[in-house]
């Protein structure tokens, strides 16, 4: 059912190919901070097909890199027809001045061969002010069926070299893929890139099925299943397509579950007696520690980068407020004060941030704050917004929308943590509770 | 909800106190007369369908299957421990039967946090049938949270009908 995971050779570097002239311009570098409003105009010239027949991949792994860095919002694609000249080979002479003439900034050149059912895509980044090559140039070779990851490959090296930042294109996304109205509404696993390209699914729709989490490694799958009637959390392997049944303390309901960063441990919400509490359990022993003790709704619990914490929810206030607490457990400190209700808090993987979900006079927001809790900022507003989930690099969290009324559908999207551009990502179907996986090797 | 089934009771002496559990029963037994006479409707049960006071049936729609709650609590109002009332004296009678109740939420809430809730309200039906009496080892409890809304407007009118719990019961071991 899942295709084999693409193996990308190691990244091999190409020897330089000029001299790059010395210049009193700043280097190109976007400051990713609350103020970069202005897109970074950049001129990618379709890739040269350099063996023949490569022309139709040249274009769509072209087009691929220009949606990654066009869809960040950070960066504006100048179009071909603009263009005063395009460079005659790659890895040639660059006409500088005729890309500085249409203001691009960044210059992306590149070429793509295709051998069999094995693509070669070499790239060369260039600051256009100053007239220098950033970064030597890369090449990534692969098979055709892993085309896209390329792309995203280049992008991510571009992105990465331009803002100092990782980037997180090539990277997946498990989600819940749903068909049918809402009152008899079939839910399956699906993994997706995170633009939502290639989508498989990874469940039937027998049962009811709910927030998967990637492993940090996005080897593993944690998710709930009603399977046995009953809401148990399940572990998928990704690569086999395997899953069973994870071992929980005694409840009678376990749900909510998200693997600490070394994969090795499971956090999560066991329901007795109506009451939910939240428990750890470590994958290779089994022990099990309870983590929370109060009559109260203690769930969505989200480890800390480090390990050393745990952001969870709690209505032992009186409504869903957000917490932090030690991972073995103890007194909590509350870090939601504003109105209305707060869950469902997600630690950023950079550990500045906790996004949540806000309910506040009918309308559901995503949010992040600080993990003190100050600087609150709403992302998002809508008739129903919830489950957040942080791109590898900490700078975008996807979400699953749901509409109003009768018709009401469910779609996932994305939105910088500035909250600007926020984005539909298309799938195929609806889809909800989106866990976004680590950059891929 | 698909399937509502009209019932016009054949013998006065019965009355409907909530609506039916179509999900699970939706074969209503009646046979429609309604002929030449034209004017009235006549429906005929088997004896056991809702008639038969130990049918599932008589369970589900006489006697109800459900009870509903207010915005974000799990707190039984007084029409639902009524409801109750008759589904321990049921449970009583009819021992072979075990119970499942299902706690579920409107759609206005975060996802684990509504199943969270409807574990707390089935558990609030679990806990009052056992004051009645009734053997805890008869009844389990799952919660749907949002999963399973019956109604589907994004209205108070279908919300106050999602914010349930359904005693499920059918002949079994005790497990």
């Amino acid at each position: 059912m899942m295709t084999r995971f693409l193996t990308l050779f190691a990244a091999i570097m190409l020897a330089f190919a000029s001299i790059t002239p010395a210049s009193a311009q700043e280097p190109l570098r976007l400051t990713l901070r609350d103020g970069v409003i202005e897109a970074l105009p950049f001129a990618l010239p379709t890739f040269q097909a350099e063996v023949a027949g490569s022309e139709g991949m040249a274009a769509d792994i072209s087009r691929v890199i220009s949606e990654d860095l066009n869809g960040t919002g950070l960066f504006r694609q100048i179009p071909a027809s603009a263009f005063i000249s395009t460079p005659a080979n790659f890895g040639g002479t660059i006409t500088f001045p005729d890309w500085r003439a249409i203001n691009a900034q960044a210059l992306v050149t590149g070429a793509v061969a295709v051998n069999g059912n094995q693509v070669t895509v070499k790239f060369r980044l260039y600051d256009v002010f100053s007239g220098a090559e950033m970064g030597e140039g890369l090449q990534f070779v692969g098979t055709t069926d892993g085309w896209r990851r390329m792309a995203h490959k280049v992008s991510d090296v571009v992105y990465s070299r331009i803002t100092g930042e990782a980037g997180y294109f090539d990277s997946r996304v498990v989600y819940v893929a749903e068909t049918g109205p809402k009152d008899d509404r079939a839910k399956r696993l699906a993994i997706m890139d995170y633009d939502g390209a290639n989508v498989q699914y990874l469940t039937d729709s027998s049962a009811i099925v709910l927030a998967p989490r990637f492993s940090p490694s996005g080897d593993r799958i944690l998710y709930t299943s009603y399977e046995s009637g009953f809401p148990r959390i399940n572990i998928l392997d990704v690569a086999t397509v395997v899953r069973q049944q994870m071992p929980t303390a005694a409840g009678e309901m376990a749900f909510s579950p998200r693997f600490s960063r070394d994969g090795r441990q499971v956090i999560y919400s066991l329901a007795n007696g109506g009451n939910t509490d939240i428990y750890r359990t470590d994958l290779t022993t089994s022990q099990n520690i309870r983590l929370t003790n109060t009559p109260a709704i203690e769930t969505a619990p989200s480890f800390s980068p480090d390990g050393s914490q745990i952001a969870f929810e709690s209505d032992r206030s009186g409504a869903q407020q957000l917490y932090i607490m030690s991972a073995n457990g103890g007194e909590p400190q509350r870090i939601s004060f504003g109105n209305g209700r707060y869950g469902t808090p997600v630690w950023s993987p950079r550990g500045d941030l906790i996004a949540f979900t806000k309910q506040e006079s009918g309308r559901f927001h995503i949010g992040v704050m600080r993990t003190d809790g100050t600087e609150e900022r709403l992302l998002t507003s809508s008739f129903l917004d919830e489950g957040p989930t942080w791109a590898p690099n900490g700078r975008v969290i996807m979400f699953a929308r749901e509409t109003q009324g009768s018709d009401g559908t469910t779609g996932l999207y994305s939105v910088d943590i500035t909250g600007r551009n926020l984005r539909r990502v298309t799938t195929p179907q609806g889809g909800s509770d989106p866990s976004w996986g680590p950059l891929q090797r | 909800m698909k399937h509502f089934i009209k019932f016009a009771l054949l013998i006065g002496a019965l009355t409907l106190s909530a609506c039916t559990n179509a999900e699970r029963f939706n074969n209503s037994d009646a046979v429609d007369l309604n002929g030449a006479n034209g004017a009235n409707t006549i429906n005929q049960f088997a004896l056991d369908g809702a008639n038969n006071p130990s049918s599932p049936q008589f369970f589900s729609q006489t006697i109800g299957d459900r009870v509903l709650f207010e915005v974000d609590t799990s707190t039984l109002t007084a029409v639902g421990r009524n409801t109750l009332d008759g589904q321990a004296g049921w449970l009583s009678t009819n021992s072979d039967y075990l119970a499942v109740i299902e706690g579920h939420a409107d759609e206005q809430g975060t996802r684990e946090y509504n199943l969270a809730l409807g574990a707390r309200r089935a558990n609030a039906v679990r806990e009052y049938l056992i004051s009645k009496g009734l053997a805890s080892s008869r009844i389990r409890t799952v919660s749907y949270g949002k999963e399973r809304p019956l109604a589907v407007c994004s209205e108070e009118s279908c919300y106050a009908q999602n914010r349930r719990a359904v005693t499920i019961i059918s002949i079994g071991q005790n497990s």
